[in-house]
């Protein structure tokens, strides 16, 4: 596919996904309702806490660690696995794979359309329990705040690409949005999701500095919360970077090969 | 022009018998068997041709059609439509082919169709003008001038389909690939249909392969007939031809003045259909004559018509036909 053609039907691409996003007003907002649970993980830790610092963490610290982990998942995930897997599946993907784009990016551009509409109904929140909190600071180093909106764009790439290579091995198994669900059950726990990343033990902080959860979440809750020196911002968002680069490669691959693999079950 | 060389396509399928311990043991142990979906397909359309493309279920029209588009990629052989090979689905083949699968859809479910034509108006770059004119000109065809303004999920089967066929078209393909387009339509909703696409295929010459279990959609739009059993080619040529290959016997439909009881019809001949003023005879061709002669004489006829059987029925006959497809040699 040239990148002219697919240029010039971004616009309408986002259009439509975004139209498509909000055709229905309360399946939105029951969906962004199970996306709160770093609100929840919110609760929970502070009661844990009790009062005390758990690791570097005191209350203001940990309040603010879910808020930005709640801000983040808005404007940073993505559920492509799901929609490639059932595409598949059906042989709904052979439509798809009729028109002169690439479907990765068709698939990412309607993605993304969605982001925006998360982050109406998302932002507000997220400000009120900004506003209303005294223990949450704003982050005072510029550098961090430059770099956050490029590591939650990192972050938005990496969840959308991981979701592809998962979604893309429907071509090869029965269903493999059941691996979809290890990964987001992996993505939890290691993302800094559920548990800052600082209280696991170092050598598991080491090999999670080479896998695509912290960058996905921490990262960005991070930059947002100040947790991190301008130089190890920077080398972390240039790592990020650096594996949405191979990422995107593997995602690539994947996708081809499956598409060769593609029987358009289903007539 | 269409051109296929010795085209073969293989699945690998699982082995699974229903039952609760079949599905247990699949756990552990996975049994396969390789089905030839389409095997040594070889044919040549010319551009403008109106192909219809039979066969009964699973003899592997859709999966040859789906090589065609540039779906799957073909096991065996090779494939060229106007001279690009499908499988590369370069952005030349992709605009020139439509590919519309009566049981699959492009329309975007949640949005009106007016959308989605927007949408295949940007990815294919059609100009705005073209855009307007070819969309006035399907929608005034089609009538669904109302239609596309409604989210496909609220239009019914009928208003999707015409819906689907106006998107597939919005590019002005040249080669056009119609599986099953009137799947589920009624007879007017069919008859709109083919006008429509005959309509589309004289105005443009593009080239059309259509599959359909509906015998009228062929005899309507397709002069030549591909046969394909069992993924092999079967019959390759004409409409007129398939009608009469193999095939002695005529219909002999006389309209009457008067009712006459189906005894007194039976009389005169192998009476296969009738009704209040109406009968149809099966003949052989030698004793078309000698039929019409003594009808004559014994009904109140006031008009007769001669005809092959209809197509129905000859593709019954035809993949009836065990183990080998071919037609009865003709009487000597």
């Amino acid at each position: 596919m040239s990148v002219r053609s697919t240029a010039r039907s971004v616009r309408a691409m986002l259009r439509i996904g975004f139209l498509d996003a909000i055709a229905y007003r309360g399946e939105t907002i029951v969906w962004m309702l199970s996306t709160t649970m770093p609100l929840v993980m919110f609760l929970l830790w502070s009661a844990a806490a009790d009062g005390k610092p758990i690791g570097r963490y005191g209350a203001g610290e940990l309040h603010a660690s879910f808020l930005a982990a709640f801000v983040v998942r808005q404007l940073g995930g993505s559920w492509a696995a799901w929609q490639i897997n059932m595409e598949v599946r059906d042989g709904t993907l052979g439509m798809r794979l009729l028109r002169p784009v690439n479907p990765i990016v068709h698939y990412a551009i309607e993605q993304a359309a969605h982001v925006p509409v998360r982050a109406f109904f998302s932002m507000p929140v997220a400000l009120l329990f900004f506003a209303l909190d005294p223990l949450i600071h704003a982050p005072k180093e510029p550098l961090l705040l430059v770099l956050f909106p490029i590591s939650v764009l990192g972050a938005w790439a990496l969840s959308f690409l991981m979701n592809v290579i998962v979604g893309a091995l429907a071509f090869f198994i029965e269903q493999s949005v059941k691996l979809m669900d290890v990964y987001t059950a992996l993505f939890f726990v290691f993302s800094g999701y559920m548990v800052p990343l600082d209280l696991f033990p170092e050598p598991v902080r080491v090999v999670l500095d080479y896998l695509p959860f912290r960058y996905q979440m921490g990262l960005s809750v991070e930059l947002l919360t100040g947790a991190l020196s301008p130089a190890v911002a920077l080398r972390l968002v240039v790592q990020q970077w650096v594996m949405v680069a191979l990422v995107t490669l593997v995602a690539h691959l994947v996708f081809r090969r499956g598409v060769r693999h593609f029987e358009a079950y289903g007539g | 022009m269409i051109s296929v060389e010795s085209l073969g396509k293989t699945f690998r399928v699982q082995k699974r018998p229903p039952g609760l311990l079949a599905g247990v043991k699949a756990l552990f142990h996975r049994e396969y068997t390789t089905v030839e979906a389409a095997r040594d397909v070889s044919f040549r359309i010319e551009d403008g041709e109106r192909v219809g493309f039979l066969g009964p279920n699973g003899a592997g029209k859709t999966t040859t059609l789906k090589m065609l588009a540039g779906l799957l990629q073909p096991s065996a052989g090779r494939a060229t439509v106007g001279g690009l090979e499908p499988f590369r689905r370069s952005e030349a083949f992709l605009a020139s082919i439509t590919l519309v699968l009566g049981q699959k859809q492009q329309l975007v479910w949640d949005l009106p169709p007016q959308e989605t034509f927007e949408l295949n108006r940007a990815i294919y770059g059609v100009s705005l003008a073209d855009f307007r004119k070819t969309t006035a000109e399907l929608v005034e065809l089609l009538e669904i001038g109302e239609q596309i303004k409604r989210p496909t999920r609220q239009l019914s089967l009928g208003e999707r389909m015409k819906c689907e066929l106006a998107c597939a078209l919005i590019h002005r393909p040249k080669y056009l690939f119609l599986d099953e387009p009137t799947i589920g339509l009624d007879v007017n909703m069919q008859e709109t249909i083919r006008t429509f696409i005959r309509g589309y295929n004289e105005q443009y010459g593009a080239t059309l392969m259509l599959t359909s279990h509906y015998m009228a959609d062929v005899t309507a739009l397709c002069p030549r007939i591909i046969l394909i059993d069992k993924g092999s080619i079967a019959f390759d040529g004409e409409l007129s031809e398939l009608m009469s290959k193999g095939r002695t016997d005529k219909r002999v439909r006389f309209s009457l003045s008067r009712e006459v009881p189906a005894a007194e019809l039976r009389a005169v001949g192998n009476l296969v259909e009738h009704g209040a003023a109406e009968a149809t005879f099966e003949v052989q061709k030698d004793a078309v004559s000698a039929l019409v002669a003594h009808a004559l004489q014994v009904l109140p006829v006031r008009d007769l018509s001669v005809t092959d059987p209809p197509l129905e029925e000859i593709m019954r006959a035809w993949f009836a036909k065990e183990p080998s497809a071919e037609p009865a040699p003709e009487p000597a």
